[in-house]
């Protein structure tokens, strides 16, 4: 009777662990799946023109020390824009409300992520709030050929200065 | 060449081999069925295969997991893209290592005992015996085994995964301190179902190939000590390259 007890239960616990840890893999691994655990800290918006390929997870930070998660990124359709909402810890609560946000690039491979620079008020963000001084995010292929545009047009006119950031802008748009 | 020795030449000994583990393999299908009508037998052999396996699969996957922490780490960090740590470990653990080296193990662990058992079975006559009582030793003995062998691998290879992962979290999070959101969200962002199914069908493949050819080998042994020895070396040296052979084709299947 013991062996058996001992058994069913050895087993069962290896069934349960095998099918833990496939339920894990399968639905907490890849990024359409559920997502489980509550996170504190309050939420903060902003909207940008481009969020590139920022994901929901990635940090958020200031002087380069993480303070909170990107929550979910949505789309708004009255401005065109991109809303990323964040979730700021708690104790990061004295963020002045007119500072900028920009989203930047960890190394030349990593991943995106938003840093918050300080700006001078003397209020500060509050859950729900909105951060309204954005910058998006730095498309790398539209860097290269502004370059190479830029390159081919100095090539070109012999001497002459690199073209005006106006002039490039145009050029960008007309393609 | 006489007839004789062109039948006793190595590869047509070989041939005869797959075909004989071919044969063995329909012959376990067509009792699995039965088999399944005994849980009681299938539940012993999945403790036996997979339980007691739990053990050495947990540490190796932990430590595999950590290897690949600091090594991923050492090799992202000259990139400047140590949060990609969290992509690589998973998608390396998920595809290749958690199936390959679970089945290596496994062969080692539960594939030797697999066959020692059937094979000491066969030399102390007790298949005979069990012939003798109209019991089908294919049915009793063979059939839950290789069943439970099945059932095991992938539930083994799932845990391997896990707990690799769990350890390259926590070289590259705790030791070397990569940002945990971005480890999770660059994994979440890059590993799709596929790969994760990608995965289970490896590990079920290898599953099927170390438990067939475990008591194909057991069930025929020289019926002696050395005879079971040398079977039992057979497993695993078989089952490991077949592992391997097979890691190749599924791999160029799915990509």
């Amino acid at each position: 009777m013991r062996t058996t007890r001992s058994l069913e239960l050895g087993t069962g616990l290896f069934v349960l662990l095998g099918f833990a840890a496939l339920f894990f893999l399968t639905t907490q691994l890849p990024g359409s799946g559920l997502k489980l655990g509550r996170e504190s800290g309050y939420l903060v918006t902003a909207r940008f023109d481009n969020v590139g390929d920022l994901k929901p997870g990635a940090p958020v930070s200031m002087a380069g020390v993480s303070i909170g998660r990107v929550e979910s990124i949505g789309y708004d359709p009255r401005v065109f824009k991109a809303v990323v909402t964040m979730r700021i810890q708690p104790r990061f609560n004295e963020i002045p409300d007119d500072s900028d946000a920009a989203i930047q690039t960890q190394g030349l491979l990593g991943g995106k992520f938003i840093g918050i620079t300080p700006g001078g008020s003397e209020t500060y963000l509050k859950g729900g709030g909105q951060i309204e001084f954005t910058q998006s995010a730095v498309v790398l292929e539209n860097l290269v050929n502004k370059f190479f545009a830029n390159f081919a047009r100095r090539g070109s006119d012999g001497d002459k200065p690199p073209a005006t950031e106006a002039q490039q802008q145009d050029g960008n748009g007309s393609k | 060449m006489s007839r004789r020795s062109l039948a006793e030449s190595p590869p047509a000994v070989a041939l005869r081999r797959i075909g004989a583990v071919a044969l063995f393999l329909v012959r376990i299908l067509g009792q699995c069925l039965p088999a399944l009508r005994q849980p009681q037998l299938l539940v012993r052999q999945l403790y036996n295969a997979g339980a007691r396996s739990l053990v050495i699969i947990m540490l190796s996957g932990l430590f595999v997991g950590m290897v690949l922490g600091l090594q991923g780490f050492d090799l992202l960090q000259r990139f400047g893209s140590e949060d990609a740590l969290g992509v690589a470990a998973a998608l390396s653990l998920l595809k290749e290592l958690g199936p390959v080296v679970t089945s290596l193990l496994f062969a080692g662990r539960a594939g030797t005992a697999l066959t020692s058992e059937i094979g000491l079975m066969r030399a102390t006559d007790q298949l005979t015996a069990m012939q003798m009582m109209a019991v089908d030793p294919m049915r009793r003995v063979v059939a839950p085994r290789f069943l439970g062998g099945v059932i095991a691998m992938p539930l083994l290879a799932a845990i391997f995964s896990g707990l690799g992962l769990f350890g390259a979290h926590l070289v590259g999070v705790q030791l070397m301190g990569v940002d945990a959101g971005s480890f999770w969200s660059q994994t979440q962002g890059a590993v799709k179902l596929e790969d994760v199914s990608e995965g289970i069908t490896k590990s079920l493949v290898f599953g099927v190939a170390v438990s067939l050819i475990a008591v194909y080998e057991g069930y025929h042994a020289t019926p002696t000590a050395e005879g079971v020895g040398l079977a039992t070396t057979r497993t695993v040296v078989a089952s490991s390259v077949l592992t391997l052979l097979l890691d190749y084709v599924l791999t160029a299947m799915f990509l």
